[in-house]
């Protein structure tokens, strides 16, 4: 098992998320497919931290710091879209293109 | 018996992630994504960071999967999927295999160079103390991120909702007659008792 | 019926029977030891062998809560309890599972069968789960992680998901309704619960069990620390769904909420995973506040050390069941407000009163002192504050009630002064 492993599996799945975010139409499925590209690069920080050999807890820590932002743009990004919802009556991505409304 | 591990772990997280982006009930793909963060939780527990994967299970399965379930509840995102649209598939699927392929190529020309075995538990007391020493001042704009979120949040969602700020026992009584100051209103009330 | 000695005499077995399948099971996690870090196939076998006594074990003590607890709320509620099925009503349970597995398998015109049939295994699940770091005795632990008292946290917290979709996939507004009401109340709840327990992972400086419980070897925690002890208990109430805290799953109003279109086995799996999880919160409220096996006497050994265990834990399912036995249930939103406007400040406060202590090196008896003192003036200002709503709503109430004849009226509510 070495950093290789982790770091291909970070990059499948950081490229299914991606292929999630370009092709889904939902704006929670949008929302869905981030969050997987985030948890692959939380995978391949803390793979990076155990297998660098220095003994610091940096990959750790800043994986932490992501989970907390990302937390924090779900809760906010799932409020827009409900009142997106509130407001038009659906969440399709590609009928929200105007700044107005 | 790590490398089994390794690979169960690794084929139910990448499964579940192409059910998340495949599926099209959304509500299955809220599920799988709760299962390709569990995944990544035991990935975790691999390279040796058990917190870091209580953290994940904590946040990600306890808090944000419910959120977007409440989200995709509320929304009714699921009439959408259903629908044939399937132009913009093949483009994507040809940028996600492009950047898959361009990133494996980097990793394994690098491989060699940090070819190791050995994966390092890092204790949980280091982790605490960088956490709150040397990682004081991005802990707390990390708290006030979390913070103005939550205001935002709070705000996003109330605007323009002002029929259900109240509850119905906090209405003014149908037979109120303007603002009665509370003595008055006593003496009225005894006086329709006939006290 | 049998007659009374009778009666004892086969309740006598039965308790038997029961104490040598504990002692079996103990003595089954006793032979295994503490399992090192090379994952052989040889120590999995022991883990899993563990694993599976101590889940048997749980299901049986958790079995036996359901009869304590009715036959509490009988006798407070000047009734007798189940006496019928077997001595005392000892086999009541017993056959209300039978009943519950023999009844038809209905399942609603839902869109997605698989979650329907899946969800109930998310609740129950995770209840078994959080028994592989909790310590019967020193050395009686499945597993003893260094996180044990966070991976409790991080476990129970997946149940919530569970009951969401529960009741989604019932296709029933009061299904739905009852599981938005319980994901609320849950997530509001686990809040003020991490900070109670983190008020005794301060003090006590680990987050393992076993440490924790030896650091309460001269005074059990619920000394030190009340305002924490008060905070996890009503939050551990809150997060099993026990009365106050019940009005997401009662029958009277949310027509059984998220559990309604479940029948039969289905239900009996949620019916267990409840009080699975009240035995969870009595466990961990017997081994971080009330001194586990070590208070008062030490460590006895393994066997008295596992029945003074049990003892403390079954003494706070009494005391739960006397709340649910007591108190009336909670509106919803009285109870958000419960838990956001006094729990959440309260386990902040009790949090920095720790901190402040640990920084100014002052000696441990000032929390309690200080714990008492944050404990009497919240007790006094969410009593003022509900006075004054109750005067109010009756009030208001008085002034809308229809008066029929106005001059045989009694004096009314004029005494309730704010």
């Amino acid at each position: 098992m070495t950093l290789l492993h982790f770091q291909l599996l970070s990059a499948a799945i950081f490229c299914i998320g991606l292929y999630g975010v370009l092709a889904r139409r939902s704006a929670v499925l949008v929302l869905m497919s981030i969050e997987l590209m985030l948890n692959a690069v939380n995978l391949q920080l803390v793979a990076f931290g155990a297998f660098s050999g220095f003994g610091t807890s940096t990959g750790q820590v800043i994986a932490v710091f992501v989970i907390t932002i990302a937390a924090a743009e779900v809760g906010l990004a799932l409020a827009i879209v409900m009142r997106l919802f509130r407001s038009r009556g659906g969440v399709n991505m590609d009928e929200i293109d105007v700044m107005r409304g | 018996m790590g490398l089994a591990l390794f690979y169960a772990a690794a084929f139910l997280t990448l499964l579940a992630s192409f059910g998340v982006v495949a599926t099209r009930n959304i509500v299955h793909a809220a599920l799988f994504l709760l299962a390709a963060l569990a995944g990544v939780a035991g990935l975790f527990v691999l390279l040796y960071a058990e917190f870091l994967a209580l953290v994940q299970l904590l946040i990600y399965g306890g808090a944000i999967i419910i959120v977007i379930l409440f989200a995709l509840m509320l929304t009714r995102s699921g009439e959408y999927e259903g629908e044939t649209e399937t132009r913009r598939r093949p483009f994507a699927a040809v940028a996600a295999a492009l950047l898959f392929g361009l990133m494996t190529a980097v990793f394994v020309a690098d491989a060699e160079q940090f070819n190791t075995n050995t994966r390092q538990a890092i204790p949980f007391r280091t982790l605490a103390e960088d956490l709150f020493a040397a990682w004081a001042v991005p802990f707390e704009i990390a708290s006030l991120v979390l913070l103005v979120a939550l205001i935002g949040a709070v705000v996003i969602g109330r605007a323009g909702r002002e029929e259900d700020e109240t509850l119905p026992e906090d209405d003014e009584p149908d037979d109120a007659e303007g603002p009665v100051r509370r003595g008055s209103r006593r003496r009225a009330e005894r006086r329709r008792r006939g006290v | 019926m049998r007659s009374k000695p009778v009666q004892l005499a086969i309740a006598g077995v039965l308790f038997v029977g029961v104490g040598v399948l504990v002692a079996v099971f103990t003595l089954a996690l006793a032979l295994l030891g503490e399992p090192d870090d090379n994952v052989t196939a040889l120590t999995a076998g022991k883990l899993v062998i563990a694993l599976f006594a101590l889940l048997t074990l749980i299901t049986t003590l958790g079995i036996s809560l359901v009869w304590l607890e009715r036959k509490q709320l009988g006798r407070m509620q000047g009734r007798v309890g189940p006496t019928r099925v077997g001595p005392f009503g000892l086999l009541q349970v017993v056959a209300d599972g039978i009943k519950l597995l023999m009844k038809e398998d209905v399942s609603p015109s839902s869109s997605s069968k698989a979650i329907f049939y899946v969800a109930p295994l998310l609740v129950f699940v995770p209840s078994f789960v959080v028994w592989l770091t909790i310590p019967l005795s020193e050395d009686l632990v499945v597993r003893s992680l260094d996180l044990g008292v966070f991976f409790f946290i991080a476990v129970s917290v997946l149940s919530i998901v569970g009951l969401i979709l529960a009741g989604w996939s019932s296709n029933s507004k009061y299904a739905i309704l009852g599981g938005f009401r319980s994901a609320a109340q849950l997530v509001s709840y686990e809040i003020p619960l991490i900070l109670g327990v983190l008020s005794v992972v301060m003090v006590a400086d680990s987050m393992r069990f076993t440490d924790v419980v030896n650091a309460q070897a001269t005074v059990p925690y619920i000394a030190l620390l009340p305002l924490a002890f008060v905070v996890f208990f009503i939050s551990g109430l809150a997060e099993v769904g026990r009365t106050p805290f019940d009005i997401y799953f009662a029958e009277s109003e949310v027509v059984g909420g998220p559990f309604v279109e479940y029948s039969g086995a289905h239900w009996a799996i949620f019916f267990l995973a409840e009080y699975v999880n009240t035995f969870v919160v009595a466990a961990l409220g017997a081994l971080l506040f009330l001194g586990g096996w070590v208070w008062p006497f030490g460590d006895l050994g393994q066997v008295p050390s596992v029945a003074i265990f049990l003892g403390k834990t079954y003494f706070l399912a009494v005391v739960i069941f006397w709340v649910r036995a007591t108190l009336p249930r909670l509106r919803i939103d009285q109870l958000m407000n419960v838990g956001w406007r006094l729990l959440i400040p309260l386990g902040f406060a009790s949090v920095i009163l720790i901190a402040v202590q640990r920084f100014y090196g002052w000696p441990t008896w000032t929390l309690t002192l200080m714990s008492l003192a944050a404990l009497v003036v919240a007790a006094w200002v969410q009593m003022r504050m509900q006075r004054k709503d109750a005067v109010a709503t009756a009030q208001r109430y008085a002034q809308r009630a229809v008066e029929v004849q106005p001059s045989r009226r009694r004096p009314g509510p004029e005494s309730q002064q704010a």
